[in-house]
């Protein structure tokens, strides 16, 4: 084992949605290169504790890059300095002795602050409520191989539903769109033979809910293909866009019955 | 209707509809002022064809071209208010990773592209005498010549170039992914054919204030 690093960390305080932050400066000391990111902040939240201090809140679970819950602006990146990469996966060995690092939270309208670095995300579940959805027949479980599914499209399906909803995408976009996620979504259910009834419709309500949560819209900067820990491409965007297109110009609206029902 | 202008995909569609007939006006224009190069006669017969013998021809595309670059300009300026307010607390610091100079410029690019379209009409077909006083309508090639040979509009038309470059190497590239056409890419950053187009637009059009600057078309 290799020695240990000092590093200056400069975080985002704030102790409620509705109180006003700033900027604490702690130094986290023995820094382990082989701990994670997030088990230096256990260590200074630890240290904080023992001082009667309140600790730096932020959002974690699995620890394992595959819930989604981890998440936080380290020096103006994303979850951080290191590729394809979740905030709790990411190494201290990433960094130098001495280094500063500044944390913040994900900023966006849509995703108010609770404290510290926790951000309420739920925007985006709303946004999968709208339409990430396929209405099924439920009951007796049908053959597994009973829908034939082509290879390239299980592909690309799957690595559209390889997105975890972390917010990334909206965090390190210069205009806080949630198009990266939006689009990941209606893309693996649009893939499929059994997202294809509601394919275009979805499009319609689930663009339209991100426009209602406040997201700001596409432009593509590219940036949050460049922040999504799990690599999801831009080109789901412009399949989000054609989708939304063909149902503007082809979706019927709502009949309206009545007497019955 | 009212729902897709209102959506931030229907506005964006609608820039990028605008937009491609904006491109195609520009290729065209940039390769009819070329022209110039084949001198004097053959630039105002050329002219004159646009302004009398096709006028009504002339008008239809006019008008078709003021509206797409009134709706581009408007949905651009009320897209960008949303997402300013997308926002209300910036980043303290924020590391752009992969977008283009291109992209973080195309606003205020864009206004000053607006800028300088205004004046550009001014100057050679309305006629603004404060801009070019020794305008004289129908002699084209002489108005070019005469606003070219001061080194102040040479230096204002090669900067709206250069933000024509900027602008058409994100938009064109951009276009074919807002209104979902474009293919699946491996590196969908990746663009080659926009840089192309932008090039070539941008030099041809460059090509004519240069030219007088240089003497070559006197």
């Amino acid at each position: 084992m290799s020695g240990t690093m000092t590093i200056k960390l400069k975080v985002w305080r704030q102790a409620g949605p509705k109180a006003p932050g700033k900027f604490e400066e702690y130094t986290a000391t023995d820094v382990s290169p082989e701990s994670s990111f997030l088990e230096m902040l256990d260590v200074v939240n630890d240290k904080l504790a023992l001082e009667g201090k309140d600790p730096i809140a932020f959002d974690h679970d699995c620890r394992e890059g595959i819930c989604g819950m981890c998440g936080m602006m380290i020096n103006g990146v994303a979850h951080g300095p290191s590729k394809l990469t979740t905030t709790c996966q990411l190494h201290m060995r990433s960094f130098k002795d001495g280094d500063s690092i500044t944390l913040e939270p994900w900023r966006a309208k849509a995703f108010p602050v609770i404290r510290d670095l926790i951000v309420d995300r739920s925007a985006i579940d709303r946004i999968i409520q709208a339409g990430g959805f396929i209405s099924v027949a439920t009951g007796s479980p049908q053959d597994a191989n009973a829908l034939p599914i082509a290879k390239p499209d299980a592909d690309e399906a799957m690595d559209a539903a390889a997105c975890i909803g972390c917010g990334a995408c909206v965090a390190a976009c210069p205009n806080a769109s949630v198009s990266l996620f939006t689009a990941a979504k209606i893309s693996h259910l649009g893939l499929l033979p059994q997202g294809q009834p509601e394919r275009y419709r979805r499009a319609l309500s689930m663009v339209a809910q991100m426009d209602l949560e406040g997201f700001g819209g596409c432009t593509l900067f590219g940036e949050c293909m460049a922040a999504c820990p799990k690599g999801i491409s831009i080109d789901f965007i412009k399949r989000m866009n054609g989708d939304y297109i063909w149902g503007a110009i082809s979706e019927r609206p709502e009949k309206i019955t009545l007497g019955s029902g | 209707m009212l729902k897709f202008w209102d959506s931030s995909v229907g506005k964006k569609v609608v820039m990028g509809v605008t937009g491609l007939i904006l491109v195609g006006f520009v290729i065209g224009h940039m390769a009819g002022n070329l022209q110039i190069f084949m001198g004097m006669e053959r630039y105002n017969a050329y002219a004159k064809l646009l302004q009398e013998d096709i006028i009504e021809i002339t008008w239809a595309v006019r008008v078709v071209l003021l509206v797409s670059t009134v709706l581009h300009v408007l949905a651009a300026y009320q897209l960008t208010m949303r997402n300013r307010a997308a926002r209300p607390v910036d980043y303290a610091l924020r590391d752009a990773q992969v977008s283009t100079y291109a992209s973080r410029t195309l606003r205020w690019g864009g206004v000053f592209l607006a800028i300088f379209l205004v004046l550009h009409l001014g100057q050679f077909t309305l006629g603004w005498k404060w801009l070019l006083p020794e305008f004289s309508r129908g002699a084209a090639y002489g108005n070019v010549v005469l606003a070219f040979e001061r080194p102040f509009w040479v230096v204002f038309y090669l900067v709206a170039m250069f933000f024509l470059l900027l602008h058409l190497f994100h938009g064109t590239w951009a276009v074919l992914r807002t209104l979902g056409l474009a293919k699946n890419a491996a590196e969908p950053l990746q663009r080659r054919l926009p840089l192309i187009i932008a090039l070539v637009v941008t030099v041809g059009f460059s090509l004519v204030p240069l030219g007088v600057a240089l003497g070559i078309v006197r």
